[in-house]
Parts: structure tokens; C-alpha cells; sequence
């Protein structure tokens, strides 16, 4: 038998086929202006890809934001507890779950049973999460995930504003008066991690730390956080997917 | 399916607001109030009308923006966007107001409404707990008693506030009980009910007949209770919301928790059971009394409010409460600082989940709270 979580987040939309063992498959698509649409074409080619049968699904279980949109599913469950519950099936040992992703970012603390202890989330404000490098990103006339790349061994520039309007245009006048672009790669991933810092600070730091969501692919960044944090902040291939795999599993388990 | 009663609760803001246009135009005067610490038996000793004035709805914002700060918290705001632009019947009849120095946005508002109408300002001491406070309390106590006596030219005798003790005492103890039905499981009785019972009796122009309203829902919820009859199901979570004052308007996050499948059985805050938990005593000098009674509300404006924490460690035990939830309107600071103590309480002394949530009047972040709240739940079930 075999479980297939979905996770529609508000930029992408990822799913899994788990089978009571492993991910046995996995797909991501951009969310679009339909997160029903993408669910359920997700939903079609996931299934394909592990070549499963309608009835050998015993649980379908939506989360993201998109969720409530999906009407073929067996359940919904936040993307919180399903982030939980994924990060404990990739390791055991994970006891911090720092997610950033598209609209959002999120700290959620957990037990030995991968159950949550404690969580925050950040509130409207767009300041930390993916959506503010990505405004930021086109200010410097870069692409999002070149981020890492430039501001590798710079010198960070000082960004101040935590409002990403403002600092949309702190960063114009920095390009204005010559601030170098690797300068101000580094300096807005350091006021990205230095919001996640407080954030995490609130719940309170327990190793193992892992990193997840769409802005875990930024590797400078989670080496910034890793020495803001004192400890080693991991991630994985599978980092985006977590939500999806946590859904999955949960389906799966109850 | 909600009591029969409700209704007739839910109908009193209406009656109400006529009763209070023929009172006022038959010569009675009425006295508005801001707050849980106003000491309305001085009021209704003068032989006024009371009615509570706080603002728990959004819709008059927008003007009062015009002349305070944006960031502002939002039951200010609302208060002072009735008072100026009319709309509230209550303000409007209004002969006086009674305002109190609690917190520094109240304080400073008021500043501006007292051009609009009398206003009385008693100055509340910063913390209960001092040697000279209760004295202070009890002064500020007789000031409002003789700015009664001189705006309205009555005499308050002791008699007269001892019987407005007596009635209010009697409408405090079956508030009281009507809540403590809640202490059964599963509750018969939502929050949403529970709130709006609770609130609109701050409107209530006939004392008497409110409380014979309370009884008789009280009644209909225990006949409900012996047919086994409840607002949810047994294995609903059980929560404290405690925080900010709440009231129509503004229960925005108590309708949130039970539309995801919580029951609020417990309402700690100013506009639930904080204010009936303590009665005046009958015995005393009044206006000690009222003094004592007053100055024991733990309010966050206090410092330090530790009777706020063994009030939240009562209701959770008394209404064996799974969660605690706490709202904080935007801006609060006495509200949101102090969070943090509870939640170390919370989870420390009392091992429960905690879930401190900071909003405002609007919908704008109804999903955000949403998505909060049922991973809140998913992590108690
Ligand atoms: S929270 Fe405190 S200051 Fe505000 S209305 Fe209630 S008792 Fe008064
Ligand atoms: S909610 Fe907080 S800021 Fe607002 S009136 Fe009450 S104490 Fe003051």
C-alpha cells in the first residue's frame, strides 16, 4: 500500500508517493494561479511516476496553503505538524525545524517522537521570508538563486530595514552611491538570517538543527546561520519536500 | 445547536440601545465606562445607568485614524472612533464618562475624548501590592463618588451603595455560574455564547432583568447538560483563551479556535470571568469594599500582575483546560510583554501547550491565524 502527501505551498507545489519505507517518488511544479489545478496535476504525476494504482492508495493528506483547495483528498493537516513529522523521517535526531518559504518562515521545535513542542511563525510582514529576497533579488537585477553565489566572501553591506519596501529601496540607494552587488548579496542574507535568529531565539535552539522550504537551497545563508546559531544547520536534497513527506507519512501511519 | 435563550441574549444590544434613548430621555443620566477597574456601584448609587463604551469593532477605526497613531492597538482606536463619529447610541447618551490611568494609549486617549464630554479620570496605582495603594484606590474612590454627587446634585449615601453592592454582587454570582457550567465535560456552552453573554450584559439597562435572563439561560444550559446535550464533542480541546478584552466585533480569534474544532471553556480575560471572580464585601465600609474589590483585578497595566497567573492556574484546573491560548491586540505592550511570563507558566508550572497570537480587528490575516491555531490543536490531539 502507499500513502501521497501534497504540499501546496504559495510559489511551488511538491508531492510524494511514500510506501510505509521510502519516497518512491517525487515531483515539484510551480503552485500557479491554480493551487486546485496543480494538486491535482501533481497528484497524476506522482502516481504515474511510482506507477501505483488508485486503490493501492490507502491516504491522500493535503497541507500547505493551498489544502483547502484540494477537493480529492482524505485529510488536511498544517504545514507545521507536517513539517514536523517530515524532518523526524529524515532524521530521528532532529529536534529544530527552521522552514522559510515562499510567503512565510517558520520555527518549530520537537520531541524525540518527532511530535512539536513549540512553534513560531513569522506574522504578515514578508520581512525573512522567500518573497523579500526575491523583491530584493530583482532589485540587484539577479536571479533569486544566484544569491549564494555572489555574496560568497563578501563583505556584507548593512541592510537595516526589516520592511521589505523599505528595504527594496535601501538597496537601490546602495547600488546609487557604489555598493558592490556581492557587498549587498551578503548583506541581505545577513538581515534574512539575523530575522530567523530572532525567531529561533524565541522557541529556543535544540540540536539536531535542519533547514527546510524553497530558501534552504540558499547555502550561504545556512552558513550564516550556522555560526549565528553556534551549531551546524543542515539540509538535504529532500528539503523542499518535507512538508509533502511529513503529509505522506502521517497518512500513512494514522 | 445553540440554547434557546441565546437569542433573546443576543437580541438585548437593540432593546438595549432603545431603553437607553427613553431613559436618558425620561431624565435618567448615564454614566459610560471604559473598564473592568470603574466601580459602577458608585454609578448606580447615584442612581445612573452604567454601560460599557469599550470599542470591539473595526468599522469606526478608519476615522479615528485621523487623529492617533496608526499603530496603535485597535480597542482604542475603536473606542475613540465611536466617540467622535456618533454612531455608538451608548456613547451618545452618555452624560458622563469615567475613565481610568491604565495603560499609556488609554491614558493619553482620553486626553483627547475628555473635549468631547465630562469626563471623571481616576488614577489607577500602578501595582496593587504597595502599602499606600489600597489608601490611594480608596481616595480615588471618593472622588468619583463627589463628582457624582456635584455633576448629578444627588447625595450617594452608604445605603444606596450598599444596595447597588447587593445587586451587583447578585449579577456577578450568576455570571459566575453561568460560566462554571463550562467546567463540565465535554461544555455545554461555546465561547462564542459564552462571550457575547458575558458582554452584553455591559449593555444592560435593566440590571434586574438581566440577571433574570442569565438565570434562565443557566437553567436551560443544566437542563441541556442532563440530557446530555453539549456544544461539542467530547474529544474537542479543551482551551483557556486568556489576553486582551474581547467582545462582538473583535472575536475574531475565538471564532477561529472553535471553527477549527476547539471549545473555549474558559474566558480569563477583563470581558469573561476576570471581573466576577472576586464579589465586594458586603460587610465593610462600602467604599473600602468597592476599593478592595476593584484594585484586585490582575490586570497587565499592574506591575507586578502575578494574580493573573494563579487565576489562569485555577480556571485550567478547575476547567481541566488542554491549551492556553493568549490574545494580544497589536500594540499592547502590558498584554504582550507579559506573554512571555505566561508562557513560561504555562509550560513550566502548568505543562501546557501555549499559543500566544497578536492581531488586530481586521480579516487580513485570517489565514495566518488559521494555519497557527490548527497546528496548535494538531500538536494537543
Ligand atoms: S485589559 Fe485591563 S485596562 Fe484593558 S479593559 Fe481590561 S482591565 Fe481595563
Ligand atoms: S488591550 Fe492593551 S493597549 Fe489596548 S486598551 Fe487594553 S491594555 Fe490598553
Amino acid at each position: 500500500m502507499y500513502s501521497v502527501g501534497i504540499d501546496v505551498g504559495s510559489v511551488a507545489a511538491k508531492a510524494v508517493v511514500f510506501d510505509g519505507h521510502e519516497i518512491v517518488a517525487k515531483e515539484i511544479i510551480p503552485t500557479g494561479w491554480s493551487p486546485k489545478e496543480s494538486g491535482e496535476k501533481l497528484f497524476e504525476m506522482v502516481t504515474s511516476m511510482a506507477r501505483v494504482d488508485k486503490n493501492e492508495i490507502k491516504s491522500i493528506v493535503g497541507t500547505g496553503y493551498g489544502r483547502v483547495a484540494l477537493s480529492f483528498i482524505d485529510r488536511k493537516v498544517t504545514e507545521i505538524t507536517c513539517h514536523g513529522k517530515g524532518a523526524h523521517f529524515i532524521d530521528s535526531n532532529i529536534r529544530t525545524v527552521i522552514d522559510i518559504g515562499g510567503q512565510d518562515s517558520k520555527v518549530i521545535k520537537l520531541d524525540e517522537k518527532g511530535n512539536i513542542i513549540d512553534f513560531l511563525m513569522n506574522d504578515k510582514c514578508a520581512a525573512g521570508t522567500g518573497r523579500f529576497l526575491q523583491v530584493m533579488a530583482h532589485a540587484l537585477e539577479i536571479d533569486v538563486s544566484e544569491l549564494s553565489q555572489i555574496g560568497e566572501g563578501a563583505t556584507p553591506e548593512t541592510i537595516s530595514s526589516m520592511c521589505t519596501v523599505f528595504a527594496e529601496s535601501e538597496v537601490i540607494s546602495l547600488m546609487a552611491s557604489g555598493a558592490s552587488k556581492e557587498g549587498i548579496a551578503a548583506g541581505l542574507l545577513q538581515s534574512v538570517c539575523s530575522k530567523t535568529y530572532t525567531l529561533v531565539s524565541k522557541v529556543g535552539v535544540q540540536n539536531k538543527v535542519f533547514f527546510s522550504g524553497g530558501v534552504s537551497k540558499n547555502y550561504l545563508l545556512r552558513e550564516f546561520l550556522s555560526k549565528k546559531l553556534g551549531v551546524e544547520v543542515f539540509s538535504s536534497e529532500l528539503s523542499q519536500y518535507l512538508g509533502a513527506i511529513g503529509a505522506a507519512v502521517i497518512g500513512y501511519r494514522d | 445547536m445553540r440554547p434557546e435563550i441565546m437569542a433573546e441574549v443576543e437580541g438585548l444590544r437593540g432593546v438595549n440601545s432603545v431603553k437607553i434613548k427613553e431613559a436618558s430621555e425620561a431624565g435618567k443620566k448615564v454614566v459610560g465606562m471604559y473598564c473592568v477597574f470603574s466601580p459602577q456601584e458608585i454609578a448606580m448609587a447615584a442612581d445612573a445607568i452604567t454601560v460599557s463604551l469599550c470599542g470591539t469593532i473595526q468599522a469606526p477605526i478608519e476615522e479615528a485614524e485621523k487623529e492617533l497613531p496608526r499603530n496603535l492597538c485597535p480597542l482604542i482606536k475603536s473606542s475613540y472612533g465611536f466617540a467622535i463619529t456618533d454612531k455608538c447610541p451608548y456613547f451618545y447618551f452618555s452624560d458622563v464618562l469615567l475613565a481610568e490611568t491604565t495603560c499609556d494609549g488609554k491614558k493619553k486617549m482620553y486626553e483627547l475624548m475628555s473635549k468631547l464630554k465630562p469626563m471623571h479620570i481616576m488614577n489607577l496605582p500602578q501595582t496593587a501590592n504597595a502599602e499606600n495603594s489600597l489608601e490611594l484606590w480608596k481616595k480615588e474612590m471618593i472622588y468619583f463618588k463627589e463628582f457624582l454627587e456635584k455633576q448629578f446634585g444627588v447625595e450617594i449615601t452608604d445605603d444606596k451603595l450598599r444596595a447597588a453592592i447587593k445587586l451587583l454582587n447578585r449579577e456577578r454570582k450568576a455570571m459566575k455560574r453561568l460560566h462554571q457550567l463550562n467546567a463540565h465535560k465535554p461544555a455545554p456552552l461555546s465561547g462564542m455564547d459564552m462571550m457575547l453573554a458575558q458582554w452584553l450584559k455591559g449593555f444592560n439597562v435593566d440590571k434586574e432583568a438581566g440577571i433574570e435572563l442569565i438565570e434562565r439561560l443557566t437553567k436551560e444550559v443544566e437542563e441541556r447538560v442532563e440530557k446530555g446535550i453539549y456544544a461539542f464533542d467530547e474529544n474537542a480541546p479543551r482551551i483557556l483563551l486568556t489576553g486582551c478584552p474581547i467582545g462582538s466585533g473583535s472575536e475574531k480569534v475565538l471564532r477561529i479556535l472553535e471553527e477549527s474544532g476547539a471549545s473555549v471553556v474558559a474566558l480569563e480575560n477583563c470581558t469573561g470571568y476576570k471581573g466576577l471572580d472576586v464579589l465586594v464585601d458586603e460587610d465593610k465600609d462600602p467604599i473600602t469594599a468597592l476599593a478592595e474589590k476593584y484594585l484586585s483585578t490582575p490586570c497587565s497595566c499592574m506591575t507586578n500582575n502575578n494574580g493573573r497567573l494563579d487565576l489562569i492556574e485555577r480556571l485550567a484546573k478547575e476547567y481541566e483546560v488542554d491549551g492556553i491560548v493568549d490574545l494580544t491586540w497589536q500594540a499592547c505592550h502590558t498584554y504582550n510583554i507579559e506573554s512571555f511570563t505566561v508562557k513560561n507558566f504555562a509550560k513550566d508550572v502548568l505543562n501546557l501547550p501555549f499559543l500566544q497570537i497578536e492581531t488586530d480587528y481586521s480579516d487580513s490575516d485570517v489565514g495566518q491565524i488559521k494555519v497557527r491555531v490548527e497546528a496548535f490543536l494538531e500538536g494537543i490531539k
